[in-house]
């Protein structure tokens, strides 16, 4: 089961993160994983957060935000870990959009977020060889 | 020792002037009032008779043309003459049925070519120099006037057109090009490409240039200057009262001498229409003295300059503009290209965006530069960074496919172009040409 990203548009320039961050301080939702990816102009955060569903009224108000689902993979801290969940993939033929990493606090496990065309396709391969995928119950345990 | 290509003209008395300008206006006024139908109604409407203009003094009793005026009377309704008499077209570069198509018979080729012969001999010119034009040759008009003038003056004619850096610059350097016509950011375009070829100014024979079509600074022309080793001429004009070389610029460097005898100039008040006197700012009016296919009687020209009738130290008397300071309407002109907002607001809605944008024009390198700010809205948001850059691209093209240059589109996020309480503020010229 997949995992609820939002997905924020923001522009490229000083200043613009820090009252949507703080907004989301100020309603006690906490962030447990972010990214940014960047062009000259704008750029994308991508937030995985406590109340998803609060988050993207707050958001809403700075900017356009959309959520959409991504999968968690866990991994084992080792080294090689990351290779087994991308031959997995990649010997699927399925392509990863974008992806980054985030610490759990309570399991200190790590967790690769995936931004995949077919969700379902993507875990099913992922189980197969043994890899656990967080649901979105899990975001509040971890 | 200043050379005139017509000196018993350029160099006539101001009562000279006068006295020939009062004879062919009130020829150019019964010219108008027999052969426009759209300009005799004008006219009519306002209670003016050709009798009741006996001299230029009376000019200000005409109605005014507008640029509205020559589109609604597209194509033929401001013609003076039958097209038989009628040997060339050319036009504006609008786009959008925003063209203006001007006709001429051998008669007004003649006086615009004469015009861009004193041009070209106030730059200097003579039948030993090597005339380069890479103004674009077709229905615009600055490779055709130049040509022509040219010719006129019996200079060996280079009609280069533009485009095609290298080819131009390989004939410049092989046939020994010595006065340059183009644009001013052109000019310095080629200067800047000669210097990464490794050439210095003092390489190519060039000693000037006559640049015009465009806005430029004093800081851009020394720099131009400098770089390809020349002295650099201003030159006017614009389609609908001929072309280029409506008035051009003398060895003295301040200011354009306008062909007095072939378009009378007025400094309007734009919001009220009066008439201002000689040294105020204001929006510059021609009407055309002698044309037979295209004349147009107080063509308001949207640009905003100053006349002065200062003595000259070229010796030519006629009467000198500022080079414009600014337009009283929202046309832009970008590398040499008209832009209106309204197109850009077309293509904008025609890709679904909200009207809901802003126009930033500046000038770096002395390259002018466009950026359309623009709204994104939920719907267009896309959380894959190639699918929102492929957006900006695909409006890109569009824009270019439009308005002739390729713009830098800037997406932003809703609600952050600040909204006015009045009329929005679509367009910020930050070019600072003038002071």
């Amino acid at each position: 089961m997949a995992i609820k990203q939002l997905s924020v548009f923001v522009e490229n320039k000083p200043g613009r993160l820090i009252p949507m961050i703080k907004a989301l301080s100020d309603a006690q939702i906490n962030i447990r994983a972010m990214s940014i990816a960047d062009t000259q102009d704008f750029g994308i955060l991508r937030l995985i957060v406590s109340d998803e569903k609060k988050a993207r009224e707050i958001l809403s108000n700075y900017s356009i935000v959309s959520s959409i689902e991504v999968i968690a993979v866990k991994i084992s801290d080792k080294a090689g870990a990351l290779c087994g969940v991308l031959d997995a993939l990649g010997d699927a033929g399925i392509n990863i959009e974008y992806t980054y990493a985030f610490t759990a606090s309570a399991d200190f496990g790590a967790y690769a977020v995936m931004r995949v065309e077919d969700n379902a396709a993507a875990e099913k391969v992922l189980h197969e060889r043994g890899f656990a995928t967080l649901e979105n119950a899990d975001i509040g345990k971890i | 020792m200043e050379r005139y290509y017509q000196p018993e003209i350029e160099t006539l008395p101001y009562e000279k002037i006068r006295e020939m300008q009062n004879e062919k206006i009130v020829k150019q006024v019964k010219h108008v009032y027999e052969n426009v139908a759209y300009y005799r109604n004008l006219m009519d409407e306002k209670g003016v008779k050709p009798e009741d203009i006996k001299s230029v003094d009376d000019i200000k009793k005409l109605p005014f043309l507008s640029k509205a005026d020559l589109r609604e009377a597209y194509p033929y309704g401001l013609l003076g003459t039958d097209l038989k008499n009628c040997v060339r077209i050319q036009s504006t570069s609008g786009t959008t049925g925003k063209r203006v198509v001007a006709f001429y018979t051998q008669h007004d080729i003649d006086l615009w070519e004469d015009c861009c012969a004193r041009a070209i001999v106030a730059a200097g010119g003579t039948n030993e120099d090597v005339c380069h034009v890479c103004y674009g040759y077709g229905l615009f008009t600055g490779g055709p006037g130049l040509n022509g003038g040219s010719h006129k003056v019996g200079c060996l004619t280079l009609p280069m057109s533009s485009g095609n850096t290298d080819r131009q610059i390989q004939f410049m350097m092989d046939l020994g090009s010595t006065i340059l016509c183009c644009t001013p950011s052109y000019a310095a375009y080629i200067g800047e490409t000669l210097a990464e070829k490794g050439y210095k100014p003092e390489d190519n024979k060039l000693k000037a240039g006559i640049f015009g079509a465009e806005p430029w600074t004093e800081e851009m022309r020394r720099q131009i200057e400098k770089s390809l080793g020349i002295k650099a001429y201003d030159i006017y004009g614009l389609t609908e009262t001929s072309g280029p070389g409506v008035a051009f610029e003398c060895s003295e460097q301040r200011g354009m001498h306008i062909n007095e005898d072939h378009f009378y100039a007025e400094i309007i008040d734009p919001e009220t229409g009066e008439v201002l006197p000689e040294g105020e700012k204001g929006e510059l009016v021609f009407t055309s003295l002698d044309k037979e296919a295209f004349p147009l009687l107080r063509y308001r020209t949207r640009d905003i300059c100053v006349l002065t009738r200062e003595k000259c130290s070229c010796g030519r008397t006629h009467v000198r503009m500022s080079k414009p300071m600014g337009r009283s309407d929202d046309m832009l002109i970008i590398r040499g290209v008209n832009v209106f907002p309204s197109q850009i607001e077309t293509v904008l809605l025609n890709e679904g965006y909200t009207p809901n944008y802003q126009i930033v024009v500046d000038r770096e390198n002395n390259s002018d530069t466009l950026d359309i700010y623009v709204e994104l809205s939920a719907d267009q948001f896309s959380d894959k960074m190639a699918e929102t850059q492929k957006r900006e691209k695909v409006l890109t093209d569009a824009m270019r496919a439009m308005l002739g240059i390729g713009p830098k589109i800037h997406l932003v996020a809703p609600k952050t172009i600040v909204r006015s309480e009045g009329k929005a503020v679509r367009v910020i010229d930050k070019r600072k040409l003038h002071d």
